[in-house]
């Protein structure tokens, strides 16, 4: 046992200890010691994950603790190790992801003066992200949590010069704080009432506290594992980027490409996913808190979707689709499909990294040119990106046989299946998200790689300007281009499982019982991942029987009906969209404004806090505490001074006078006695 | 052999102190400089064995050392440690020697009395942290003003004569009831010894006077709002030494004091004054916080964000859990850490253009680059990030403040937010976008003395924050003694 406690800890110690050697000393290195230490450190932590996963295969999992991080009036913080399936299966994917985006970056980051730097810094992200989901407790849980997010703060200001990097990495931080800040007291919650912090202990003793309640506010009794939920979800929504905490997302773009893949689109912002799936056992015990969950998912699944449509920067698209996509995870957590929420969360970590690194491989073929506008036609000048591009937006769609349709389409079917208050809505919107999704994501890939070539216009117009600035954009000669084997191979890498994941592991891990143990469904309260499992088996009988079936069913029709609108809206008649963008004004100008949650926030909450800081400052401490109390004692004292000192005249007389008056009054006293 | 390490701590930097003061002008300034490091290693090092020796099964006084000082008034030489001031005292003696290196070339006028009064300083905060007779330590407390009187006064900024009344009015005021407190107390034990005060049973309403009496003197010292106003301005007017010394340790001196007069010699009364703590502690980590928001001057911002911090503090005393109490002496020792480094950082600054608003910055990290993520570093650490000293405190404190009362809990996790927000939009502004001016431009990254002083200070805010256990260790047996001493009446029998 020992032997494999050694090999739990290496898989996150090798890319920290690659990340501080190449932070410490990476200017002093050359370039190649970057990404040749730290491919090293995460490579073989990857084979490890390997290893590790088969071995949970084959039954053995782990639960212990490695040091004592402090022990505070009985209460024992320990960082310690869970391995079982799910964790097992997170640092698989998490590894693999890291281990292509690192490969991948040696190319995308190739003239960057910061080479070195980002190499640390996604290592100590890889680090971070499996410290996270390797935890056996809410403490190590929240140091993960929150290392991965000073990660994303130092990745999404990669590029410290730019303004709206700065700004992006920023908000993040504080948007993923307020986050915290609820996930915080629920972790707070989970110590004062069950009196631990362990994953084990409190899992155990929870369903003891099913019926107990908590009146937060005297004479509102309120369901103590609502409450718990709850608060620990406001985490979620902060890290997965749920409506409303989703603000931070879209403009982390700001990164590099390489770390919209790995960070903010397959690893951390699933993290919140991952932590719902690992409190089932708590979850299990509220519906409302289910309830809350599914809806809120709901409401990014599909809001967040029609955001895709209206965006041109080619990784805005992206990241709205990841936000939908993350919505959708939610909705099958809600649904108590944990499993399927994971499985989606795998099967989209494939996909949608390829996608991001398939929108950076572009990015590098037009010189910078972010905007979707002003390409066309790429199919021709890069094939490789092209096909495994295909790859990735049909993944997406949920084509049958792909690993998106797999997953997608179970959750979709949990939802249907599910009872809580909330599903009817949810359905609804995930299947609506069907086509949207389908639209906006072909909507990216027709005017990307298909039509007319419009960077050839585009290039004239910002050729001298943009092109000694930031060399934006396409120079007057150039034409796009293939990326180098570096940037292609893993796209190819990751186009594989893209296509192939789903059909091979969604009986296993959703009805099999590869989960058993790590994940707890209350089959009786929550029925609906029971019934998806029965009709699975009566109905589908495999994987290929249930893509087959698929052909007959509704979402099936409503993708192909968004990848049909958005060929013939972008390639046949390519005027539709404008005249429709004149049409519906207001509604173009919503969703331009994001439904207006970043003005709001800004104006209100921003300005708000820095109005009451101002205010309390001005008035609290500089007017009356200092002006009024403090020196106004001071003058007090000064005034009090000012009429005493009259009593120092130097003048015999005076003094002679006083004494006079003060020995009769003295006799007076005394002889009254 | 056993030697007397408390005495030595205390007189070892104040007679090196003056030694170095009888070097004389500034034409022995490298000689005023090596005696100052040379006194500050020996100050460190007398102080070690308190932490390798120090018993942690006992959590009653150790080390002890009594001399019969002024027998009319039954007045003692008395001193002893227990596991709250150990930490304290070996974060005292480090931080003086952070400080002389610090203060190296930087101070170029007057480099022996300058250094002389770190030193002499450090001996008297040890004092302070092992007086276990009620005059002795009213002694060290108001001796210790001189020196930082002196040091602001002399080698602070523009505006420093009105810090420096502001600063030695405020806290006078405060200690001279505590000078009344004392005399009452001893009144009534005929002792100055503070453990005969300990088994003094007083009323109610009398505890309360005790209570506010010593409240007056630590609640400035700390400072709790509203009696926080001279901070800001004795640390914009300070040299840099002088704001590192008077975050990292003169603010731990009041919240020591509440932990070694207040809170157990008047139990009753701060059990019944707890609500009314826990109010103006709290009301220090939101309002503070939003006040610090809107600073320009980068050392205002960070002496709010120290009372804001120092207000965890105070919470997790008053909250009367392990986990309050142990947070916040952990959150101490992390401040001490922290806000020394931040303020070195603005030096390093400071040295180089002179300025300390923020609107004079801007792009630092592309002259800069090592200094920065130093400076990040502790930036994350003053938002308490986990894996740094910072997170402790505000962790532990937050969960024992849950367990008391969950809107306690909720409204100091606020700090989750406005700490970052103010911490990280001064890093924005400072340090993140292109070059700002010029002399941004021409700015040159840390010399080989402060890479040392900076990196000094993050291995132990890393060490800290990856493994507090060796602190809480130390600590354990006094607060549990502590707490059941809390927890017990001290009301007159019978009534």
């Amino acid at each position: 046992m020992t032997d494999m406690l050694t090999i739990y800890v290496l898989i996150p110690l090798l890319p920290l200890v690659a990340a501080v050697v190449i932070g410490l000393f990476g200017r002093k290195l050359p370039r190649a010691a970057a990404h040749w230490m730290t491919i090293a450190g995460v490579a073989v932590s990857f084979l490890l994950s390997c290893f590790v996963l088969k071995d949970v295969l084959a039954g053995h999992t782990f639960n212990g603790a490695v040091y004592t991080w402090m022990t505070s009036g009985g209460t024992v913080f320990e960082i310690g190790f869970l391995i079982d399936a799910l964790s097992a299966l997170m640092m698989v994917v998490v590894t693999f992801v890291s281990l292509m985006v690192h490969i991948y970056t040696i190319g995308y980051m190739h003239d960057d003066p910061g080479y070195s730097r980002f190499f640390s810094y996604i290592s100590l992200f890889t680090f971070s992200m499996l410290m996270l989901v390797m935890s056996n407790n809410f403490m190590q849980l929240f140091f993960g949590w929150e290392a991965v997010g000073l990660v994303s703060y130092l990745l999404i200001g990669f590029w410290f010069k730019r303004p709206t990097a700065i700004y992006a990495n920023l908000k993040a931080f504080l948007v993923n704080r307020v986050g915290d800040f609820g996930f915080l007291l629920g972790i707070g919650m989970v110590l004062y009432t069950m009196g631990s912090l362990d994953y084990q202990a409190v899992f155990s003793i929870a369903p003891q506290f099913a019926d107990a309640t908590v009146e937060l506010i005297p004479g509102h009794p309120w369901q103590l594992m609502t409450v718990i939920c709850l608060l620990l979800f406001v985490g979620a929504m902060g890290k997965s980027a749920q409506v409303p905490l989703h603000v931070w997302l879209p403009d982390s773009m700001e990164g590099p490409t390489p770390i919209s893949a790995l960070i903010h689109a397959a690893t951390m912002v699933t993290a919140g996913i991952f932590m719902v799936a690992r409190m089932s056992p708590l979850y299990e015990l509220s519906t409302t808190a289910l309830s809350v969950v599914m809806v809120i998912g709901a409401v990014t699944a599909l809001f967040m979707g029609f955001l895709g449509i209206v965006q041109n920067d080619i990784k805005r698209v992206v990241a709205y689709s990841t936000l939908s996509q993350l919505g959708y995870m939610t909705v099958a957590l809600g649904a108590s499909a944990y499993s399927v929420a994971i499985f989606h969360l795998m099967t989209h970590a494939f996909f949608k990294a390829l996608l991001f690194l398939a929108a950076g491989s572009v990015i590098i073929g037009m010189h910078h040119d972010q905007d979707i506008r002003n390409m066309g036609e790429l199919k021709k000048y890069m094939p490789v990106t092209w096909i495994t591009a295909l790859i990735g937006s049909l993944a997406l769609i949920g084509t049958p046989f792909l690993s998106g349709f797999y997953s997608k389409d179970s959750i979709i079917e949990a939802v249907a299946l599910s009872n809580i208050p909330g599903s009817g809505f949810a359905h609804l919107a995930v299947l609506a998200g069907v086509f949207v999704t389908a639209f906006y994501s072909f909507r990216m890939y027709f005017l990307v790689f298909h039509g007319k070539a419009r960077w050839r216009e585009a290039r004239h117009e910002h050729g001298q300007a943009a092109q000694d600035a930031h060399h934006h954009g396409l120079g007057p000669h150039d034409e796009p281009h293939e990326s180098p084997w570096v940037v292609t191979f893993p796209l190819v890498m990751l186009a594989i499982p893209s296509v192939v994941i789903g059909y091979l592991t969604i009986q296993p891990m959703l009805f099999g019982d590869f989960f058993k143990g790590a994940i707890v469904v209350n089959a009786e309260a929550h029925p609906a991942m029971h019934e998806l499992a029965h009709h699975f088996h009566t109905v589908f009988h495999s994987p290929a029987g249930m893509a087959l079936h698929a052909v007959a069913s509704l979402p099936f029709w409503l993708a192909a009906c968004g990848v049909g609108l958005a060929w013939f809206f972008y390639l046949k008649r390519p005027n539709i969209p404008e005249t429709l963008k004149q049409r519906f004004a207001v509604i173009y100008a919503i969703l331009e404004n994001k439904y207006g949650f970043d003005t709001f926030n800004e104006r209100f909450f921003a300005a708000g806090v820095r109005w009451v800081g101002d205010r309390l400052w001005r008035h609290g401490d500089v007017q009356i505490i200092d002006g009024t109390l403090v020196n106004g004692t001071a003058r007090l004292i000064g005034c009090f001074a000012a009429v005493i000192r009259h009593l120092q005249s130097g003048r015999i007389y005076h003094y002679a006078f006083a004494m006079i008056i003060g020995v009769f009054v003295l006799l007076t006293w005394f002889m009254k006695v | 052999m056993e030697y007397p390490i408390l005495s030595a701590s205390i007189w070892v930097p104040i007679i090196a102190g003056l030694l170095v003061l009888a070097t004389g002008s500034d034409r022995n300034a490298t000689l005023a400089r090596w005696l100052a490091l040379a006194g500050s290693v020996a100050g460190f090092l007398v102080t070690l064995p308190l932490w390798t020796r120090f018993d942690r099964t006992n959590g009653g006084f150790q080390f002890q050392e009594g001399h019969s000082w002024i027998p009319a008034f039954n007045i003692h030489y008395h001193l002893g440690v227990d596991g709250i001031a150990v930490p304290l005292i070996l974060l005292t003696s480090f931080t003086t020697l952070i400080v002389v290196l610090a203060g190296w070339e930087v101070i170029q006028k007057r480099v022996a009395q300058y250094m002389a009064a770190f030193l002499i300083m450090s001996g008297l905060m040890i004092g302070v942290f092992s007086a276990l007779d009620g005059i002795l330590f009213y002694v060290f407390w108001e001796a210790m003003l001189i020196p930082m009187f002196l040091v602001i006064g002399i080698w602070g900024g523009p505006n420093r004569i009105y810090a420096t009344l502001k600063f030695f009015l405020y806290t006078l005021l405060g200690s001279l009831l505590m000078l009344v407190a004392f005399i009452y107390l001893y009144h009534n034990t005929n002792s100055f010894e503070i453990v005969d005060y300990y088994a003094l049973r007083m009323p109610l309403h009398v505890q309360i006077l005790i209570f506010f009496a010593f409240f007056m003197a630590f609640a400035v010292k700390i400072p709790m709002w509203p009696v926080h106003t001279w901070l800001p301005d004795a640390h914009v007017e300070a040299p840099t030494g002088g704001s590192v010394v008077l975050a990292a340790i003169m603010l731990k001196l009041g919240a020591y004091g509440f932990l070694r007069f207040a809170m157990p010699i008047a139990p009753d009364a701060a059990r019944y004054l707890a609500d009314f703590m826990i109010t103006l502690s709290l009301i220090a980590i939101v309002y503070i916080a939003l006040v610090a928001l809107v600073q320009k001057d980068m050392k205002k911002l960070i002496a709010y964000s120290s009372i804001s911090h120092m207000g965890f503090v105070t919470l997790g005393f008053f909250i009367f859990n392990p986990l309050g109490m142990e947070g916040g002496i952990v959150q101490m020792i992390s401040h001490g850490f922290v806000s020394g480094a931040l303020f070195l950082c603005v030096g390093v600054l400071y040295d180089r253009l002179h300025s300390r608003q923020i609107a004079d910055y801007g792009g630092v990290v592309n002259t800069m680059p090592t200094f920065t993520a130093l400076a990040v570093l502790f930036a994350m650490a003053n938002a308490g990030l986990p894996g740094t000293s910072g997170f402790v405190g505000e962790f532990l404190v937050i969960l024992g403040a849950l367990q008391a009362n969950f809107w306690i809990a909720f409204v100091a996790a606020t700090t989750l937010i406005f700490g970052a927000a103010y911490t990280l939009w001064m890093v924005k502004r400072v340090y993140f976008g292109e070059v700002g001016n010029r002399h941004v431009a021409a700015l040159q990254d840390l010399n080989g003395r402060e890479l040392l002083v900076l990196g000094l200070l993050a291995v132990a805010t890393l060490a800290l924050g990856v493994w507090p256990q060796p602190l809480t260790d130390m600590t354990h047996a006094t607060v549990d003694q502590l707490l059941t001493h809390l927890a017990q009446s001290k009301l007159p029998a019978g009534i």
